[in-house]
């Protein structure tokens, strides 16, 4: 009985270990600022951050860490089954409150996300050409 | 945040496609040659150690490529107007120095001469051959480095330079212009200066969208007409009075219509445009969308618009107040807020005049030297008067400044200019106003007759008078054979109101 219960206890410090190991493997949180450009790490992906609020943001691509555009990082790893629907260039995405919006200047396979909420593709309205 | 991102997605996303042809000349850039260049001269403008990239001549390949490669190196782009006199040149090239000048071949030795300028011909520029090292490594993508430098027209005193930061030009097109929205056989003829908003605006918001572009470098309708066929061109942007030279020449030509087919889209914008001009190229261009766009060069191009749909139900509706929405230059872009208020600073409702201010990402309203003169909440006053009707559409009366005092009263010259305008003779009026000893300032009016139409002052007055209050009945008029323009479709009012003066003084 106490056995039992002890593996039960182990068994969720281990959930709640892997959880938490999960969260940093999702990538450090870091305030974005606009003009900021950052690269998928597992596919060609490619963002430019046109809005962002004034707070920390894990922002993931293909569900793993987005890095600086300027590092020379090649892209390796799976991107995950649940963020595979893709970026495409010259889209913009935005969180659900509106206050996070990046433009994708390279299109890739993985999703974005902001601290693990997908990113929705935002309509730009058609307007008449004026230039 | 930088404008080269703009081009670096077009040459990713078509890089065989065509970006620029110079009308004049048949050359052509592809996108990726266009992108392969910038980056060439990147490295050149750096390695001259200029911290802006001054451009004087006309429209051609070389007007792009400074753009693109100045945003490149890090340096702010200075197109200067090459119409103004040597001595002009020289005052404003001064305030623009270390600089790297790309200019026409006859004037790089005088403007060259300068230690603090570093002068190229438009020639050696364009030629590859000259400009072997690429630059390494990508521009910076802060977005508030100085993208471009123009001085304004301004017409007393002294040019201003307004400041547009990447952030501005950038926030423009990603919210007024969908990416790759281009057909690959879109065309666009660009007649508009290179050292004007538009010609800036149009350059950016054609390579975003994928379009091919017309260069015409000097304008006249012959030209613009004979370009517009022999492309096949899809869109064009034109000033009121040179949409009024088009409407004239097609008239002469005694065809029916256009006969342009492809031209889907015809936009206007940069002056006032007369009713009777734009209702006549609505029929001379059947099915050509039209579109008012009013901006300005502190906004980083079009605030406003008013589209296609909207300019056909105004043609169609007989109400007058449902038809005088032609004259309306539309409701704000999305992002971009309109204010009218008062001289007290105060939002006035809907229907009253005031001066226009204007608020939004795209917004600068920064001078060099000078600082910003946006508020604290990010209005910034255009100078600009005007109204807005009850559904937000606005109507541009002029410059604050013109507003004429008679007799301690404010008129609007845009309201009397309405009404004289709706005269069945009339072609095109200025009213502006004079000294007066009697009234601090008396209205005065320059009117332009219709082909084949007699104008009567007396008759026209009291057109005025059965219209509006007496105290805007014009005590001068005179009838001109045409009104003084800028090439930018701009009109001169100094010039109206020193005429006006020195004849009713006589």
């Amino acid at each position: 009985m106490v056995q039992a219960l002890c593996q039960r206890l182990l068994e969720c410090l281990e959930s709640a270990i892997g959880f938490l190991f999960a969260q940093i493997g999702e990538g450090q949180v870091t305030a974005l600022k606009m003009g900021a450009r950052l690269k998928s790490a597992v596919c060609e992906g490619e963002i430019m951050v046109v809005m962002a609020p004034d707070a920390e943001i894990s922002m993931t691509c293909g569900g793993v860490a987005m890095v600086d555009a300027a590092e020379s990082v090649t892209p390796s790893g799976d991107v995950h089954p649940d963020h595979s629907v893709g970026v495409v260039m010259g889209k913009r995405y935005i969180d659900e409150a509106e206050t996070l919006e990046v433009l994708c200047v390279k299109s890739g396979d993985g999703s974005l996300a902001a601290n693990g909420a997908l990113l929705l593709q935002k309509d730009t309205k058609k307007l008449p050409k004026t230039d | 945040m930088n404008v080269m991102m703009l081009l670096e997605m077009a040459s990713a996303a078509f890089p065989e496609r065509l970006a620029f042809t110079d009308g004049s000349s048949g050359t052509s850039f592809t996108y990726q040659q266009l992108f392969d260049a910038a980056r060439k001269r990147a490295a050149t403008i750096q390695a001259s150690g200029a911290s802006r990239l001054v451009k004087l001549d006309v429209s051609n390949l070389s007007t792009p490529l400074s753009l693109f490669a100045s945003a490149w190196a890090g340096v702010p782009y200075v197109p200067l107007n090459y119409r103004l006199t040597d001595a002009e040149i020289q005052a404003l090239l001064a305030r623009v120095t270390p600089a790297y000048l790309v200019t026409d071949a006859e004037r790089v030795s005088e403007l060259g001469a300068s230690a603090a300028v570093n002068a190229t011909s438009t020639q050696s520029f364009l030629d590859d051959a000259q400009h072997r090292e690429a630059l390494e490594g990508s521009w910076a993508m802060d977005p508030e480095e100085i993208a471009v430098l123009l001085f304004t027209s301004g017409t007393t005193g002294e040019p201003k330079a307004a400041v547009l930061r990447h952030k501005h030009l950038v926030s423009y097109i990603l919210g007024s212009v969908e990416f790759a929205g281009a057909d690959e056989n879109d065309a666009a003829l660009v007649c508009v200066p290179p050292y004007h908003i538009a010609g800036i605006a149009a350059i950016m918001s054609s390579v975003y969208s994928g379009r091919h572009v017309v260069q015409l470098p000097n304008f006249t309708a012959e030209a613009w007409i004979a370009l517009a066929r022999q492309h096949n061109i899809s869109t064009a942007f034109v000033v009121p009075t040179m949409l009024a030279r088009i409407v004239e020449c097609l008239e002469a030509e005694g065809a029916a219509d256009a006969q342009m087919p492809n031209l889907a889209s015809l936009s206007y914008g940069g002056g006032k445009m007369p009713l009777s001009v734009i209702e006549k190229a609505m029929q001379l261009f059947p099915n050509t969308d039209f579109s008012n766009a009013y901006g300005l060069t502190e906004t980083s191009s079009t605030i406003c618009v008013l589209g296609p749909e909207e300019h056909r139900q105004a043609a169609r509706a007989t109400a007058a107040d449902e038809r005088r929405r032609l004259v309306s230059v539309g409701q704000p872009l999305p992002g971009v807020e309109i204010e009218i208020r008062d001289e007290e600073g105060r939002s006035v409702p809907a229907g009253a005049r005031g001066e226009i201010y204007v608020r939004g990402e795209q917004v600068s309203g920064e001078y060099e030297g000078r600082g910003s003169v946006v508020d604290s909440e990010g209005w910034f006053p255009t100078r600009d008067a005007g109204s807005l009707d009850a559904d937000g559409y606005l109507y541009l009366e002029g410059r604050a400044d013109d507003v004429i005092v008679r007799g301690g009263e404010n008129l609007s010259p845009g309201e009397i200019e309405d009404v004289l305008m709706a005269h069945p003779a009339i072609a095109d009026a200025a009213v502006v106003g004079i000294a007066s000893k009697q009234w601090g300032e008396a209205v005065a009016a320059a009117v332009v007759a219709k082909a084949g139409s007699q104008i009567e002052v007396t008759e026209l007055q009291e057109f005025v008078q059965a219209r509006l209050r007496s105290s805007r009945v014009p005590e001068v008029i005179q009838v001109w054979p045409e009104l003084p323009y800028n090439e930018t479709g701009k009109l001169l009012r100094r010039v109206v109101r020193s005429e006006l003066g020195e004849a009713a003084e006589a």
